[in-house]
């Protein structure tokens, strides 16, 4: 379970957090909706370990921790808006890049990879590189590359934006099928529809204050 | 014909020194520009990194602000005032390798800069430490933008080398100078054109090739 209390943050004189409590029990996914501006994604990168928050505290299990160690201990994984895929890499690579250097074995990092193209319909782009994929395509390589080190929370950032509207209903499939796997998620969205099929938990941030 | 073949053995002498003036150089100057280029483009406010920052910014600011020229001549003639004396040699390579290694820095700084913060968040969120997100992610992207620019002056210290001459140092042009004036004709300074097309042909054709290598991503 991830436990967030009064967390805050400040950017020049406006609160765009104020004291901000949530909580994301294991296996379930939350929401966090609301317009643009009012600091959905800074949140989402405070939970990340990303950007600092000017006050507050993270639980993870009950037990107080930060961002860094979250990430340190392979618990997070981040599905960033733009991907962020490695250009020069192919999609297999981009994939096992990070297990590899972080004391996977090549095999072992491979045959994940593989399980994973499987799961998500890529092994047809196992050695394409990310400039020749489908807007589609890149998040699931995105999502297969932070699925690779087997984290407990996964969080995306604005995962529908980039895509068609037909995509949508692709990538709330893919949720709700690791949701099936027991994964906990974390999706940032405008998009309220997408919001609600996918989460158990709706959060709606409150707009920020003058400070 | 005959005059050429007559000349030809000193021009290629002085092709000699343009060569290891350009190689050396540009062996040393390169990983330097690339260790240097960091502490130019950080934006720590850390006071150290500020001091290095400002260190770095007049080193090159001094070096891409001057004459070459006259770089070596204050190098070679006016070190030695305070006791620092290189020889002939030693001198050209040392202002020729801090004057480039300036250039590459900005050049490599600017790399740097133009690449994507998401791409080192995206690293740093896959546990990869400073160094693997150095390594693995971010220097191949910075090569595939700075080339261009490498190849650029790449080609520019080849024909910087001829100003070796000002502190005596016998290259390509200067052997040619000799020739051209001890018997009054043209011909030595076409074959100096000649050999320097063909240098830059070859540098040319090189960093082709380099940019075909890292064209199979966008």
């Amino acid at each position: 379970m991830l436990e967030l209390s009064g967390i805050s943050k400040q950017f020049g004189s406006r609160n765009i957090l104020n004291g901000l409590n949530l909580t994301v029990p294991d296996g379930q996914t939350l929401a966090i909706v609301g317009p643009s501006g009012v600091g959905k994604t800074t949140l989402l990168r405070i939970i990340a370990g990303l950007e600092s928050a000017d006050a507050g505290t993270i639980a993870w299990d009950g037990q107080a921790t930060i961002p860094e160690q979250l990430r340190e201990q392979g618990i997070l994984g981040v599905v960033f808006q733009g991907f962020e895929l490695f250009p020069q890499y192919t999609v297999r690579r981009n994939i096992t890049l990070a297990p590899t250097l972080t004391g996977a074995t090549k095999a072992a990092a491979d045959a994940r990879a593989n399980t994973l193209m499987e799961q998500l319909e890529l092994t047809d782009q196992a050695d394409a590189y990310p400039y020749t994929l489908s807007g589609g395509q890149k998040q699931r390589v995105a999502i297969a590359r932070a699925l690779a080190l087997d984290p407990q929370v996964l969080l995306y950032d604005e995962p529908t934006s980039a895509l068609d509207p037909a995509l949508r209903d692709n990538v709330a499939a893919l949720v709700n099928q690791l949701k099936q796997g027991g994964m906990t998620q974390v999706v940032v969205t405008h998009d309220m529809d997408f919001a609600r099929s996918v989460a158990d938990n709706v959060f709606t941030m409150p707009t920020g204050t003058e400070a | 014909m005959q005059y050429i073949a007559e000349i030809m053995p000193a021009l290629l002498k002085g092709t000699w020194t343009t060569l290891w003036v350009f190689v050396i150089t540009l062996v040393c100057s390169l990983p330097l520009g690339l260790v240097l280029s960091p502490g130019l483009g950080s934006r720590s406010k850390n006071p150290l990194a500020v001091a290095l920052r400002w260190l770095l910014s007049a080193y090159t600011w001094i070096f891409r602000g001057t004459p070459l020229l006259l770089q070596m001549i204050f190098i070679f003639y006016g070190l030695p005032t305070i006791h620092i004396v290189f020889d002939r040699n030693s001198a050209v390579l040392v202002t020729f390798i801090l004057n480039y290694a300036a250039y590459f820095a900005e050049i490599f700084r600017g790399g740097y800069q133009a690449i994507d913060k998401g791409q080192f968040e995206a690293a740093t969120v896959l546990k990869m430490s400073r160094w693997q997100t150095f390594r693995y992610v971010i220097m191949g992207q910075i090569t595939k933008i700075v080339l261009p620019s490498i190849g650029n002056e790449t080609i520019n210290l080849i024909k910087d080398s001829s100003l070796v001459y000002v502190i005596g140092i016998g290259d390509l042009l200067r052997a040619g100078n000799i020739a051209a004036s001890r018997d009054v004709t043209l011909v030595p300074y076409l074959l100096v054109g000649v050999i320097y097309l063909f240098l830059t042909f070859i540098l040319t054709v090189a960093q082709k090739r380099v940019e075909k290598r890292f064209a199979f991503y966008r």
